[in-house]
């Protein structure tokens, strides 16, 4: 498929002078993300790393007890092949004590508040280093509302936000990052054992052969029918998307004024930079 | 009559025009010392590209203190530069000046503001609503600002003007990562060589570098012959400031060597657009 396949060294020199240019023009030097163990991380981690200089970039590894033990290894040995600072703040303390007393929550709210959890310390990082918090979710996830609002989905700047997985998955060879992590399944890493495509119910290469015809190409629904896609497959992933969009805009506000914030009062981020 | 031209591939700041005012006068100052006669700036090069509400604050008129000095700074070179511009009525447009010997030659207001995509012009701006060619120390031109180019009508109005150069300045974001290159700059690419073909003219291409809220501007700034060659391109992404020697003889060689702009029949045009025209009335 010409259109995910993506030039790799093109993306590069574009994600990397996207870094560099946007976190040195708000007078900052520095980067910190959230290192998982898993691919998304790791390739920004890569990223950051050429776009800045390794020394000015901190990875945070933030694991809970029932991460995978191997997820903090593969998070070692990636700030090791890109050279950026590594440090471990586990965060089984701070969640068991909420949900002491919440006993009976769910898989979903815990995993939602472990991933809050990690949100505040980047942001307390940010602080403490001077430096800018990295997305680190990819055009796929974004697009299904798989991540968790006001957590892994908060940044200051996401460098693969218009990534689908499968070309995460060109870049980061084309970036050298360790193939351990760019064969293994991709997973929240929220309970034992779980695995995205498991849980989401198809593989990242069947969704983003769809979204890149649904969204970037504008297909019609009977366009996408004829280019092979099962009806249940295209509706469900619509559905997806658009009950997700919450997600990936602001609160709504009110409108009360002549200017309301985001509506008729409209200014690009970069105003003055 | 040659000239020598430099395309400066500037980074502008959003919504800083006197820091973008110091760095267009950084590059006019560097070109005048190679002993260039003509400077190009990239549109909106006072002022960045995705201006939004800072339209009327970043908006200057024809007699603000900038438009002055650099009016004063053309005394030693021809210089084309963007930037919003205000009018005594209150409209802003995403405006281009071409300025010489210390004076206004031309003065275009971009015609056509893309609001698709990722653009949104027509929504903050005013439309222009001529193309005209004008003299200039070297010889006839017209100007383009980004989008005015990809319309055909245009560049052919403006070389039945008698524009044997044209100036384009832009500010086109770059996106399509699946190819060679990318996907807008391989687009513009075809597109100025292709009109520097079909009209027999020359084409200055100067384009930004820099991002906006993650948007990038690819650069590649470039100037093709009249035969439809690029024989000077900047670097893609990068700040850069390309020289390129225009040289009147090759205008002449390729007007020799393929007529079509002696053979483009105005009277045939004209009639069949006022056909059209008719026919669109009724």
């Amino acid at each position: 498929m010409a259109g995910l396949a993506a030039n790799t060294e093109l993306l590069r020199t574009i994600l990397v002078g996207f870094v560099r240019d946007e976190v040195h023009k708000v007078g900052v030097r520095k980067a910190v993300l959230g290192l998982s163990g898993g691919i998304d991380s790791a390739l920004v981690a890569f990223i950051a790393a050429e776009a800045l200089g390794a020394e000015n970039v901190h990875a945070v590894c933030m694991p809970y007890k029932t991460s995978n033990p191997e997820s903090e290894a593969h998070a070692r040995l990636v700030a090791q092949a890109c050279g950026v600072n590594f440090s471990l703040v586990p965060i089984t303390p701070m969640v068991d004590a909420y949900f002491g007393m919440f006993p009976d929550a769910d898989n979903m709210r815990r995993g939602n508040k472990m991933a809050r959890e990690r949100m505040t310390i980047l942001f307390d990082h940010s602080a403490h280093h001077a430096a800018l918090v990295l997305g680190t979710s990819n055009k796929t996830e974004l697009l299904l509302g798989y991540g968790t609002l006001y957590g892994d989905m908060a940044s200051a700047l996401n460098p693969i936000g218009d990534l689908y997985k499968t070309q995460i998955w060109q870049l980061s060879e084309a970036m050298g990052v360790p193939s351990e992590v760019i064969e293994k399944k991709p997973s929240a890493d929220l309970w034992a054992g779980q695995t995205d495509e498991e849980e989401l119910g198809f593989s990242y290469r069947q969704v983003d052969e769809l979204l890149y015809r649904m969204v970037d190409l504008r297909l019609t629904r009977e366009e996408l029918i004829g280019a092979g896609f099962s009806p249940e497959f295209i509706d469900t992933i619509y559905k997806k998307v658009q009950n997700s969009h919450f997600k990936r805009r602001l609160p709504v506000i009110a409108k009360v004024s002549n200017r309301t914030i985001d509506r008729d009062f409209r200014y690009s981020r970069d105003w003055g930079k | 009559m040659d000239f020598t031209t430099v395309l400066a591939q500037i980074k502008p700041k959003l919504g800083c025009v006197a820091d973008n005012l110091a760095l267009i006068e950084e590059r006019i100052e560097q070109a005048k010392a190679a002993g260039a006669d003509l400077v190009l700036f990239p549109e909106l090069a006072l002022t960045g590209y995705f201006l939004k509400d800072l339209v009327p604050e970043v908006a200057r008129r024809l007699d603000s203190p900038e438009i002055t000095r650099l009016i004063e700074l053309s005394r030693g070179i021809s210089i084309a530069v963007g930037f919003v511009e205000e009018t005594s009525d209150y409209r802003f447009f995403n405006s281009a000046l071409y300025l010489e010997d210390g004076a206004i030659r031309h003065l275009h207001r971009k015609v056509y503001l893309p609001t698709y995509g990722l653009f949104d012009e027509q929504r903050y701006l005013a439309r222009g609503e001529r193309f005209r060619a004008f003299d200039t120390k070297f010889g006839r031109m017209g100007i383009l600002i980004c989008e005015d180019m990809w319309h055909l009508s245009s560049s052919y109005i403006l070389a039945m003007d008698g524009a044997a150069t044209l100036l384009c300045l832009s500010s086109s974001p770059g996106r399509g990562v699946e190819g060679e290159s990318l996907d807008s700059a391989t687009a513009w690419q075809k597109l100025t060589a292709t009109t520097a073909l079909f009209l027999n003219c020359r084409v200055l291409y100067c384009n930004r570098v820099g991002y906006e809220d993650g948007v990038n501007f690819w650069g590649g700034s470039e100037y093709i012959v009249p035969s439809g060659e690029s024989v000077v391109r900047a670097r893609l992404l990068e700040e850069d400031g390309v020289s390129a020697r225009v040289e009147e003889g090759a205008l002449r060689r390729e007007r020799i060597f393929s007529p079509m702009l002696r053979d483009e029949n105005l009277f045939v045009t004209m009639q069949e657009l006022r056909r059209i025209e008719r026919e669109r009335r009724l």
